[in-house]
C-alpha cells in the first residue's frame, strides 16, 4: 500500500466523515435539547404577539433583538462545542492523529456548526417573521438571509476562540462579546458596531427589510466587507492555531 | 528504517520543568518508558507523536520531523492515556472511522482485520459507551494499528485491564515489535515492562535516569543499597551486632528503633534473624523503608 506511506497529508478542504462525527457528536449531547428550545420560545413569542399585540411595531424590534440575540446564544452554543467539546474530553486527539489537515478539521466542524445554527437559529428567527408579518414579507425575508450570514460569521468567530482559548475561556469570551460588546457597548458607543456581527448580519437584513425599527448602524457594504473579513481571519487563523495544537493536561 | 530519535529535548510549562535534556534513539522492538506518575512519560510520547512542541531540541520519526506534520500519521499510531472516545460510535464505526481518516482503500476490511486482531469481535457492534475501561483501551489500539503503522506509541495501554486482558495486549505488542514494528509504551508499573520489553528508558523528574538492556537495569534495582527500619528488644545491642557485618554499611539509632542501611538486599535479609538469635535480641520488626517504585527511580537517577 505505497500510497498510505507518501509523506503527503490527505487533500480535500472538508472531510465528509469529520462532518458525520461532528453531527452525531453535537446532536448526541444533551446540550442538543438547548438548541431548540430558544428557536421555540421564539416563535411561541412571535405567535402570542400576533395574537394579542395591538402595535405593529414590534415585529421589527422583537426579531431584530431577541430574535438575534437567539442567533448569537446559539451560535456561541454550536460552534463553541463543535470543536470546544473534542478538546475538552481528548476526543481531538483521535482526529489529530490521522494525515488529515487541520484546516479540514477545522473547515468541516465549522461547516456542521453553520448548518446546526441555521436550522436552530436562522430557520426559526423565519417562522417567526413569518407568522408576524408573513412569509414572503421583505421583514421575514430580510431577517432570515441576515440570520444565514450572522451563522456564517458567528460561528467562525466562535470556532476560532474555541481553537485559541480552553472551551470554558472560550464560552465566558463569548459570552462578554455578545452580551456586553453587542448587547450593551454596540447600542451605546458609536463605531463599536463596526466590530459586532450582530451588527453585519442587521446591515444584510436591513438591505432587504429596509425597516428602521431594526436599528441597523451599518450599510451593506460595510457589513459584508468586515463580515468577510472576520468570517475568512477567524479561520484562518482557528486552523494555523490547531496546526500548531499542543496536547497539554498531566505531566505524567 | 523506522526509527525515533530524540536529541537534547526539553519541555516546560512556565517555571516547571517537564522534560530535561532527553536524548534517545529508540528502533524496532519493543521498548517501555518507565518512571513514576509525573516523571514527564506522557510529555515525551506526546511530543514524540508530534502534539507537543519541543521547548528545545529535536524529534525525529522515520527520519521525519514530528512537530506539524501530520502526514507522519500514515506511519505513526497513537493509543492515548485519556478514556476520550466517541462514546456514542459502536466499536465497528470508530475503528472504521479511523481506517477512512487514514485514506485507506477498503476501509471496512481494514477495520474488521484490526478489530480481530485485539479480539474484539464480539462487541464490536455494541456502542462505545457500554465498554469497559479495558475493552475502550482494545479499541483504541483497534484504531491506532488500522492503517498498519510501522510506529505505534501507547501511553499507559494496560490501565484497566484485567490480568487476561492484559496478557493478551502483552502478546498483541509482542508479535507487533517482532515484525519489526517500533512499539513504545509508558508505564509506571515495573512488572509491566519487565514482562514486554527487553529494553527500557527510565525516566525520573523528566530526567533519563537509566536506558538499555531491562535486565541489567533490573540488576542494578536489587543491588541498590537498601534501608530498614529494626526494631527489636535491645536495639543497641542489635546495632553493634549489625554493624559487624559485611551486607550492612551503616546502623542508625533512632527514637523509632534501628534504621539500617544494607549494601546487600539479600545477605542482610537472611542473616538479621541469626544475628539476633545468637545475641539473646528478640527481633519484633524489620521493616524495608525504601521499596517504593519512586526510590528505585531516585536510586537510579542518582547513580
Amino acid at each position: 500500500m505505497d500510497h498510505n506511506r507518501t509523506g503527503q497529508p490527505m487533500p480535500g478542504l472538508l472531510n465528509g466523515d469529520i462532518i458525520r462525527l461532528t453531527v452525531r457528536g453535537a446532536m448526541s449531547r444533551r446540550r442538543a435539547l438547548l438548541f431548540a428550545l430558544p428557536a421555540i420560545i421564539l416563535i411561541g413569542i412571535s405567535a402570542l404577539l400576533k395574537a394579542k399585540a395591538h402595535s405593529h411595531v414590534w415585529p421589527p424590534e422583537i426579531l431584530g433583538t431577541v430574535g438575534y440575540l437567539i442567533l448569537a446564544l446559539t451560535a456561541l452554543i454550536v460552534g463553541g462545542s463543535v470543536l470546544g467539546a473534542d478538546i475538552d474530553d481528548g476526543s481531538i486527539l483521535h482526529l489529530l492523529a490521522t494525515p488529515v489537515k487541520r484546516q479540514t478539521v477545522v473547515l468541516s466542524k465549522y461547516l456542521v456548526a453553520v448548518v446546526l445554527t441555521i436550522a436552530f437559529a436562522a430557520v426559526p428567527e423565519y417562522l417567526a417573521g413569518a407568522i408576524a408579518t408573513g412569509p414572503s414579507s421583505s421583514l421575514a425575508v430580510g431577517l432570515f438571509v441576515g440570520a444565514l450570514a450572522g451563522a456564517v460569521i458567528y460561528n467562525a468567530l466562535f470556532v476560532m476562540l474555541t481553537a485559541v482559548f480552553s472551551p470554558g475561556q472560550a464560552l465566558a469570551i463569548g459570552l462578554l462579546y455578545v452580551l456586553l460588546w453587542e448587547g450593551l457597548l454596540a447600542s451605546l458607543v458609536p463605531g463599536v458596531s463596526l466590530l459586532s456581527a450582530g451588527h453585519y448580519s442587521l446591515a444584510v437584513a436591513n438591505s432587504i427589510a429596509h425597516n428602521a425599527a431594526l436599528h441597523a448602524s451599518l450599510n451593506l457594504g460595510t457589513g459584508i466587507a468586515m463580515g468577510l473579513v472576520v468570517t475568512v481571519g477567524s479561520l484562518v487563523f482557528a486552523s494555523v492555531t490547531l496546526s500548531t495544537f499542543n496536547v497539554t493536561g498531566d505531566l505524567s | 528504517m523506522s526509527e525515533i530519535e530524540l536529541r537534547g529535548v526539553s519541555r516546560w510549562y512556565g517555571n516547571v520543568v517537564a522534560v530535561n535534556d532527553i536524548s534517545m534513539t529508540i528502533g524496532p522492538g519493543v521498548t517501555g518508558l518507565l518512571g513514576p506518575n509525573g516523571a514527564g512519560k506522557t510529555t515525551i510520547l506526546n511530543m514524540i507523536a508530534g502534539f507537543l512542541m519541543p521547548s528545545r531540541g529535536e524529534i525525529s520519526v522515520a527520519g521525519q520531523p514530528s512537530w506539524r506534520n501530520p502526514a507522519l500519521f500514515r506511519q505513526v499510531g497513537v493509543v492515548p492515556e485519556r478514556d476520550s472516545v466517541y462514546a456514542f460510535l459502536t466499536g465497528t464505526e470508530f475503528v472504521t472511522v479511523s481506517a477512512r481518516l487514514h485514506g485507506l482503500p477498503d476501509a471496512d476490511a481494514a477495520a474488521r482485520r484490526a478489530i480481530d486482531l485485539v479480539e474484539m469481535s464480539e462487541a464490536q457492534d455494541r456502542r462505545i459507551s457500554t465498554y469497559s475501561k479495558g475493552m475502550r483501551q482494545r479499541i483504541k489500539v483497534a484504531a491506532a494499528l488500522v492503517h498498519d503503522p510501522q510506529v505505534l506509541l501507547l501511553d499507559e495501554p494496560f490501565n484497566g485491564m484485567d490480568p487476561r486482558q492484559r496478557l493478551h495486549m502483552m502478546d498483541l505488542l509482542h508479535a507487533q515489535g517482532g515484525q519489526g514494528r517500533v512499539i513504545v509504551f509508558s508505564s509506571h508499573i515495573l512488572e509491566e515492562v519487565e514482562r514486554l520489553s527487553g529494553v527500557i528508558q527510565v525516566i525520573v523528574g523528566g530526567r533519563l535516569a537509566a536506558s538499555g538492556d531491562f535486565r541489567a537495569i533490573r540488576r542494578l534495582m536489587t543491588n541498590r543499597p537498601h534501608v530498614f527500619l529494626v526494631h527489636s528488644s535491645d536495639d543497641r545491642a542489635l546495632g553493634v551486632a549489625l554493624i559487624g557485618r559485611p551486607a550492612v554499611s551503616a546502623v542508625e539509632l533512632t527514637a523509632h528503633g534501628l534504621q539500617v542501611r544494607a549494601s546487600d538486599y539479600g545477605t542482610f535479609t537472611r542473616e538479621v534473624a541469626g544475628v539476633s538469635r545468637d545475641h539473646g535480641i528478640r527481633l519484633r520488626q524489620v521493616l524495608p523503608a525504601d521499596e517504593s517504585l519512586e526510590s528505585v527511580f531516585n536510586y537510579l537517577l542518582a547513580s
